[in-house]
């Protein structure tokens, strides 16, 4: 099986076993309770052979950054339910690959993430998502701030081996507070699981299926979005897809957020 | 038999270019041209993209002096989002853009000077090519070279302070800039060790500047009459008549000193200023409405602003000018060659303003940006180190660019270069039966005084091939040689 297929047809949120799947809320309250419940009900497990302890209840992506390991993510963001859809979490548990911002850790695991297979599977995901939009970096204004490019740094990717697809697809600049540029969406649905009105209602969809899916806007909800709310619909974003109008280049370069340390060095710093 | 010589690429150019000369049966010129076989489009591309991206975006259209389409840009959006025409910058806006673009002429200068043309001073125009380059240079004059780098590093070293990156950095953003000037980048210009600060820089230039002068005394003919010819001059100048790089009004004189052009504001460019094309070459031919297209062509460049401007507000500058003026008794400098006298003088200009600048303690604290009422439009001129560049955009209601008209430094040049590489290949050509390599570098050395950007990309130090091709009337090679 190619490393490709391999890595797609790793288990999910949907199809991993009951043991393993994690009971995760929508509900902020709903989840903090349930953190408090297994507080101090530690898990044992090794990652790359090195003995970790993490309390029960955390997915494999928080249990390895309470370690000081980093597990890359794109489509994760920390408090919302995660999806497993970039796949660029993958590991091996035991010998299989699966996602680990989808699965609870437990008691025993060997998980391998830091191994040469491993990381050329993430070197293809990159490279793919790069191919597969127009993330022209150097003008870019989420460039330094960027979760992908700096992942490309990390695991220094000098150039894609697949062909660019340079596919058009439509910039949506009809909204008073932001901008959306599909060539640089990743699909991670990360606007979509995340950003709702006060009322609960969703900004973000995901419309069409298959290479036909592009992200789409609520354009009545996303006209009443305020100032501070386009700022974090940014901030959401893991690339430059959603640009807070008006707002660019602020950041000098030399203080965004990956200028001087590479993305992860965060988390590896810890416990070391 | 007509011949046609072909001279491609051009070296120790900005870009990719070639000439041709057709030589008739009695050897003489009949035509000659400068071609621009390079097609970029960032007119086009920038369309649909948000407008507070074109600064970033456009500048990558070059590698040598990025910071002016940077900063034209970054103009030309002020307009758009209320910040002025100019002058509505808060003082530290205006005052770290304008530190940024000294550094860049500072820089810019530099490179041409020391790397480009250099060669061909000490060596000689027809000396042997494989001495006559940096490297030949670096051998026999290493203080020189020396000079040379540190000069260009130095003004890196302030673009990056300013712009964030020595090449393609974010600093200015519609409305102002992003970053103030560091306590310890300050001090690091005024005091940094030998040779990197500010008075050395001083020093060096006013060094470059008599070296110059002495190269002419001792080369009077060929610096003064080496492709010279009349023309019309346009630049911007500060609106008391100064010569400003960053900001002013339009102003064209034309052979005499008579001004055609009368200190009009840039917003309305093209009620004065109209680009033609033409089949052979991918670079427009601007010119003056009101004079057509025969006779409205005119230069820019340092040689051109020495003759709109009426004075120079830096002490050393100004005393240099006023030398370079008495040459001509107060008439405009019309002598291709002096290009290089009159961007020295410049260098030393930039040096006293990065100078004045970097004791401004307004760089250091103070409001960024400043915005207004929105506008759809908006143009922004500048004073690149080749020459006056216009960026014109207009956006929708949604924040996207529509519309983008850049006219190029080099552009402008277009037509003088023509001439002046007519006149090199008359001087040198006619009537010889063979056509040496030391005759091929001087029409390369007459498009070199304009320190062409054929393509705003980075090319440069001679490593590219020079070929030249004769051919006769039905095409056929007669014979060719690359250097």
């Amino acid at each position: 099986m190619s490393l490709i297929k391999r890595i797609f047809s790793s288990k999910t949120e949907e199809n991993i076993s009951g043991e393993q799947k994690k009971e995760y809320s929508e509900n902020e309250d709903h989840k903090n309770t349930n953190k408090s419940n297994v507080m101090n009900d530690k898990i044992k497990f090794t990652i790359d052979g090195k003995e970790c302890k993490a309390d029960k209840g955390a997915n494999l992506v928080e249990a390895a950054k309470a370690n000081g390991i980093f597990i890359p993510t794109l489509c994760h963001l920390e408090g919302v339910k995660p999806a497993g859809s970039c796949r660029i979490c993958n590991v091996k548990i035991n010998g299989r690959f699966m996602t680990a911002c989808t699965t609870e850790i437990a008691d025993g695991m060997m998980i391998e993430n830091n191994t040469t297979d491993i990381q050329e599977l993430r070197n293809i995901i990159i490279e793919t998502l790069f191919v597969s939009g127009n993330h022209y970096c150097p003008a870019c204004e989420k460039s330094g701030n960027c979760e992908l490019q700096a992942l490309g740094y990390r695991y220094k990717m000098l150039v894609p081996r697949f062909p660019f697809e340079f596919e058009e697809k439509v910039v949506d600049a009809s909204t008073p507070k932001i901008f959306i540029d599909r060539n640089r969406c990743i699909l991670c649905k990360r606007c979509v699981r995340s950003l709702k009105t006060k009322d609960g209602k969703s900004i973000f969809a995901i419309n069409g299926r298959g290479h036909k899916a592009m992200i789409n806007i609520d354009h009545e909800l996303a006209n009443k979005m305020t100032d501070e709310e386009a700022q974090n619909a940014m901030d959401t974003c893991p690339v430059g897809s959603i640009l807070k109008k008006e707002r660019g280049y602020v950041d000098p370069i030399g203080s965004r957020k990956y200028d001087k340390k590479p993305i992860g060095s965060e988390i590896e710093s810890v416990n070391k | 038999m007509e011949q046609k010589i072909t001279i491609e690429p051009v070296t120790r150019v900005e870009g990719h270019g070639k000439v041709t000369i057709h030589i008739d049966d009695e050897g003489n010129i009949s035509q000659s041209r400068l071609h621009i076989v390079e097609f970029r489009g960032f007119e086009r591309f920038v369309q649909g993209r948000p407008y507070w991206e074109a600064p970033v975006l456009v500048q990558r259209l070059c590698g040598i002096c990025p910071v002016s389409h940077h900063l034209a840009a970054a103009k030309a959006l002020d307009v758009i989002v209320g910040a002025g025409t100019g002058d509505g910058l808060t003082p530290t806006g205006e005052k770290m853009r304008r530190l940024m673009h000294y550094g860049q002429i500072f820089q810019s200068h530099a490179l041409h000077f020391f790397h480009l043309v250099s060669p061909d001073l000490l060596f000689g125009v027809d000396a042997d090519p494989a001495i006559r380059n940096i490297i030949g240079v670096i051998k026999k004059h290493p203080d020189l070279a020396v000079q040379g780098v540190m000069m260009r590093k130095f003004g890196q070293e302030i673009i990056k302070a300013t712009a964030g990156k020595k090449i393609h950095g974010t600093g200015a953003i519609p409305g102002g800039i992003n970053k103030h000037l560091t306590q310890e980048e300050k001090d690091s210009f005024l005091n940094g060790p030998d040779p990197l600060n500010i008075d050395k820089m001083i020093s060096w230039s006013v060094d470059a500047v008599n070296f110059l002068k002495a190269y002419h005394k001792e080369n009077k003919e060929f610096i003064d009459g080496f492709a010279a010819f009349p023309s019309s001059h346009l630049s911007i100048v500060r609106k008391d008549g100064a010569l400003d790089l960053y900001h002013g009004v339009l102003r064209a004189v034309d052979a005499d000193g008579k001004k055609i052009l009368h200190d009009v504001d840039y917003q309305d460019y093209l009620k004065y200023i109209n680009e033609e094309v033409r089949n052979w070459s991918y670079m427009k031919f601007p010119y003056l409405l009101d004079r057509g297209k025969e006779n409205g062509w005119y230069r820019v460049g340092p040689l051109a602003r020495l003759n709109t401007c009426d004075f120079i507000p830096s002490p050393l500058a100004q005393k240099e000018f006023e030398e370079f003026k008495a040459y001509t008794n107060g008439k405009p400098n019309n002598m291709s060659m002096h290009m290089h006298w009159a961007r020295l003088i410049e260098i030393l200009h930039s040096a006293e303003m990065m100078k004045e600048l970097l004791n401004d303690p307004d760089l250091m604290k103070g409001d960024l940006v400043v915005k207004g009422k929105k506008l759809s439009e908006g143009v922004g001129v500048i004073e690149a180190p080749r020459g006056t560049l216009f960026h014109h955009y207009a956006i929708n209601e949604n924040d996207q660019l529509t519309m983008a008209n850049l006219i190029v430094s080099t552009t402008n040049n277009n037509e003088p270069m023509n001439v002046a590489v007519n006149l090199a290949a008359k001087q040198f050509m006619t009537g010889q039966k063979k056509i040496t390599e030391g005759m091929m570098n001087a029409v390369e050395v007459a498009i070199r005084a304009y320190d062409p950007c054929l393509s705003c990309a980075t090319h440069a130090l001679g490593q590219m091939p020079l070929e030249i091709v004769l051919v006769d009337r039905a095409n056929n090679i007669i014979d060719r040689k690359r250097t």
